[in-house]
């Protein structure tokens, strides 16, 4: 079934638009912006869908206006943009390793995050900005340490893999060790941290991360055509007239900075980096990085997790990290399994 | 567009004495590994150029080096008098293409889609897909016989099929010249023909200049208008095969004694490979393969 059109100016502009994957999208970002709306009502003093955009647009009362705009809303757009930057970066690592299991969760970024967080938590006894920054700078030393041990003349997949599936291992042994060494508090501190949690996200923490998706989302799709090009090997992409390690070197560090900074927002949220990609892959059905449709898969997964981690076991018990785990694994699994029936995997 | 202005500068350039590809004094080398010193190749214009030797004479590695994969380590490979590597990637995009030895067909890809791919060098952000690629395109899978193919998955079609869907890719680049590296490898005989019988049409019917590695030497004496042997990264001999494929020559390159004759079907060199027993006895024959029937 041929889906893709082209759109052409008169001015002899022409912009390509496969048609399914543009459906994706949009009802991806309708379902995560549906969920953000529902998950805004959520909690223990429950507000209804329409109070809830009411108050969105300025016309609600005033209680209702501090608990949503106070402190739902920017819990539920870090959510959004957490899942976002996952969802992007996840595909991102992916189409470079050229392997589903590139991503973040496997190459060790969340671990190397978690490293930084633990260290700021156990040896330092750091606050909420502390920890961030200490997240961030960690999830950058491993994306660093692993692009300098897998340079060989150009990065290469399963090398990036292998070198990811080591430092991991490292940063994992590190991690342990810091956590024996912790006190109680800290340790139970360090544990809710390492599972991934929105709860008690403020302005402070939208900020930031809408300012860095904002400069990375627009230079990673402007570069995604020859991303989609170096799916066919090195060679032939530049062949192509692709300048493959340039858009190889500026995509990997656009991948490690979004993970490394949606990690430091909320937590090494698991999975999502994982699924998303593989997920919206499997509604486009088209070739290619998906970057945008994992995007929005991203955001919705993230969002739609954290509902269900809400409602099930009640506001704030249950840290998103472990829907996301649970809900993202079963499905992946799902998928995998009935892809097997029909013989395509 | 660019294509166009491409064949006609091609076709100028043949009054000229400067061919457009050439190596000058290369050295290539992978890490520390040397696989050829100071080799200067002419690819002639509006030739169809095949490469010959035995394994791990550099063959792919030259054919690497003229399509920029491989910087060389010392002299210089030119495009039109510019330094290859100095170039702007989609400029020698539009005017060099290369179908390398592997490459991978991203899962649920259909042939019209991959075909279109090639046409990556004379697209922008802003001009995605034009109604000159899309004729192309439509063009290019005629021009190799895809054309009914065009809505399947390429990973649902034979070895065959799928190497003349790259064919097409490489078609789709519409650029002057045109470089393969072993186009036949992993196809049975009949494709092999088939796809040689390709090359040669492109070659003569749209005056492309083409550069392929071939194992068989058989099919380039037959093919190819101007030969290069090469043997441990030298130029042993070249120039077209009826002029240099010789017993001597084979003998020489290959390390294998042989009959050439004239091939029946078109009065090109063919190369008959000694008896094994006439070979054991020849005295001057390698002495590996010597020492084989020694012990």
């Amino acid at each position: 079934m041929k889906t893709n059109r082209a759109v052409r100016s008169p001015g002899g502009l022409s912009v390509r638009l496969d048609v399914r994957t543009l459906v994706v999208v949009v009802l991806l970002l309708v379902a995560a912006l549906a969920a953000s709306v529902v998950l805004i009502g959520t909690g223990d003093f429950e507000i209804p869908a329409a109070d809830v955009l009411r108050t969105l647009f300025g016309e609600g009362n005033a209680s209702q206006e501090f608990i949503v705009n106070e402190l739902r809303l920017p819990r539920v757009l870090v959510g959004l943009l957490v899942g976002a930057s996952l969802g992007l970066g996840g595909a991102l690592f992916q189409a470079i390793s050229r392997n589903p299991l590139g991503s973040p969760d496997v190459l060790g970024l969340g671990q190397g995050a978690t490293a930084g967080a633990l260290t700021m938590i156990v040896l330092f006894s750091g606050g909420a900005t502390q920890v961030t920054l200490g997240a961030l700078l960690g999830g950058l030393v491993t994306g660093l340490g692993i692009y300098l041990l897998a340079w060989k003349q150009g990065v290469h997949g399963y090398r990036l893999v292998l070198v990811g599936i080591g430092m991991s291992a490292i940063v994992t042994a590190i991690n342990g060790y810091l956590l024996t060494r912790a006190d109680i508090v800290d340790a139970a501190r360090a544990v809710v941290w390492m599972t991934g949690s929105l709860d008690g996200r403020d302005w402070n923490q939208v900020w930031p991360l809408l300012a860095l998706c904002a400069v990375l989302v627009p230079l990673v799709l402007a570069n995604g055509r020859g991303l989609r090009m170096m799916e066919m090997g090195d060679d032939i992409s530049y062949a192509l007239g692709v300048r493959v390690e340039r858009v190889r070197m500026l995509l990997l560090v656009a991948a490690v900075l979004l993970t490394a900074a949606a990690t430091a927002a909320a937590g090494p949220v698991s999975f999502v980096a994982l699924t998303a990609p593989q997920l919206a892959r499997r509604l486009t059905r088209s070739p290619g990085p998906n970057l945008l449709p994992s995007l929005c898969m991203g955001a919705a997964l993230l969002i739609t997790a954290d509902w269900i981690s809400q409602r099930a076991f009640g506001a704030d018990q249950l840290p998103v990290g472990v829907v996301t785990g649970v809900l993202g694994g079963v499905y992946l699994l799902w998928l995998l399994v009935t892809e097997r029936k029909a013989g395509r995997i | 567009m660019s294509a166009g202005t491409g064949i006609r500068s091609g076709l100028n350039n043949q009054r000229s004495i400067v061919n457009r590809l050439s190596a000058e004094n290369v050295t290539l080398a992978y890490d520390q590994r040397v696989i050829a010193e100071k080799l200067s190749v002419e690819i002639p214009d509006n030739s169809f150029t095949v490469i010959v030797g035995p394994n791990a004479c550099g063959k792919s590695t030259l054919l690497r080096a003229l399509s920029r994969m491989l910087k060389p380590s010392q002299g210089r490979v030119l495009l039109d008098g510019e330094v290859i590597q100095s170039m702007p990637a989609k400029q020698v995009a539009r005017t060099l293409g290369l179908l390398p030895q592997s490459s991978i067909a991203p899962d649920g890809i259909t042939v019209a889609d991959l075909v279109g791919r090639g046409r990556y060098p004379h697209q922008g952000l802003l001009r995605q897909w034009s109604t000159e690629d899309e004729r192309v395109v439509q063009e290019s899978m005629a021009r190799t016989g895809v054309a009914e193919l065009a809505d399947r998955y390429v990973d649902e079609l034979s070895g065959g099929q799928r190497q003349r869907v790259w064919i097409a890719m490489a078609l789709a680049q519409q650029t002057p010249l045109l470089l393969l590296d072993e186009p036949t490898t992993y196809l049975d005989i009949q494709h092999q023909i088939d796809v040689l019988d390709l090359c040669a049409e492109l070659h003569e019917e749209q005056g492309r200049t083409l550069v392929a590695v071939l194992h068989d030497l058989n099919h380039a004496a037959r093919y190819a208008t101007h030969l290069i042997a090469l043997r441990g990264g030298e130029i042993i001999a070249e120039g077209a095969p009826n002029d240099i494929v010789t017993a001597g020559l084979v003998e020489e390159v290959f390390g294998l004694r042989c009959q050439v004759i004239d091939d029946p079907e078109t009065g090109t060199p063919l190369v008959v490979p000694a008896a094994r027993k006439a070979r054991a006895h020849g005295g001057a024959a390698p002495e590996k393969v010597a020492a084989t029937e020694a012990s």
